[in-house]
């Protein structure tokens, strides 16, 4: 009859043995964009990237890719009360500040009316528009754009 | 000699100057005006300073957070801007006008013209237009004060930057408020502002 015990304590000291023995984790030798970390490491975060601070405007790669911000924005506020990039981009200011108008497709309404100043779904311009910073490549991009959008 | 007798030949020497007197009255003259003009313009100064414009808590929890966000307080190289740099004019003459004139602030705390968040918000336009029309009048000369148009190096500026500062600002026919509005703090409803 002591035998249950000596079962029960032989099969608590294997789970507590199992428990310190962790398994090491790798990726298999693959590097992902956490580079060459073991999944259970914490890497150490990237320095911060700096945003373009002003360059000229930034070719598309594709048709109907939203153009991307070739300057720095910070602080401009856009919300229900202001929207400081149209203080250059819009229709009205565009030829004056020499910005890139906006496009008309900015004044449609999801039901397809036109409507007489930017449509409430357009109105956010960092939801599709955004700054870049001067970095490489996460990983290799062989993507090259089609002919007529010129090339970088 | 009693007590009462001392005060009264006291008074008796004061009333009856003598040669001495005079040179008494001009130094006890002397005197008061340092102790209340340097007094004066010290409580001035400490009117000056940003903890005791967010002493008060419709600056500290509306304006002062806003601010906060901005360049002119956290910055690369540590130099700030703080209240009074861009709401109080340096010169002694112009300073005390605006002194005079914020005296209708403290008559705002005490009736709680702006005591809570909503309030703040209904009446930002109306406060934020004032302060672009003073800024306006004086050819942003807070602004200036640092940010001195001689000495802007072109060179160093972004293309966008050079375009207006170039143009408009260098021909007068902008000053710096025209364009740099909201910068330090939030902006209100901007349906209608020139520009905007």
């Amino acid at each position: 009859m002591k035998i249950l015990p000596l079962i029960m304590i032989t099969a608590s000291l294997a789970m507590s043995m199992n428990v310190q023995a962790y398994q090491e984790v790798t990726s298999g030798g693959l590097e992902t964009i956490r580079g060459m970390a073991k999944v259970n490491e914490t890497k150490s975060a990237e320095a911060l990237k700096r945003v373009i601070k002003d360059k000229n405007p930034i070719k598309r790669n594709y048709v109907h890719q939203p153009p991307v911000v070739p300057h720095q924005i910070r602080g401009y506020q856009v919300n229900k009360d202001s929207n400081k990039c149209l203080t250059c981009h819009s229709w009205k200011y565009a030829r004056e500040t020499g910005a890139t108008k906006i496009s008309l497709t900015h004044y449609e309404a999801r039901d397809g009316k036109t409507l007489s100043d930017v449509s409430p779904r357009r109105y956010f311009c960092s939801q599709c528009h955004v700054t870049q910073a001067d970095a490489p490549e996460l990983i290799d991009n062989t993507f090259k754009p089609v002919e007529l959008l010129g090339s970088n | 000699m009693t007590k009462e007798s001392k005060i009264k030949s006291l008074l008796r020497y004061l009333k009856s100057p003598s040669s001495a007197a005079l040179w008494f009255i001009l130094a006890i003259g002397f005197a008061g005006g340092v102790i209340f003009w340097g007094g004066f313009n010290t409580a001035l100064e400490v009117t000056n300073t940003e903890a005791f414009c967010i002493s008060c808590h419709e600056m500290e929890d509306n304006v002062y957070e806003e601010y906060k966000e901005t360049i002119h307080y956290a910055n690369r190289s540590g130099v700030r801007a703080t209240c009074p740099d861009c709401h109080v004019p340096k010169k002694w003459t112009h300073k005390i006008v605006r002194k005079i004139a914020a005296s209708k602030e403290v008559w705002g705390m005490l009736t709680g013209l702006i005591d809570t968040r909503e309030k703040f918000q209904d009446h930002r336009r109306e406060l934020a237009e004032r302060e672009w029309k003073r800024m306006k009048e004086n050819d942003s000369l807070e602004c200036r004060n640092c940010h001195n148009f001689e000495y802007m190096d072109f060179s160093e500026q972004g293309n966008r930057s050079v375009k207006m500062h170039s143009s408009a600002l260098a021909s007068g026919e902008k000053t710096c408020i025209d364009c740099h509005k909201g910068i330090a703090h939030e902006l209100p409803d901007m349906k209608g502002v020139a520009n905007w």
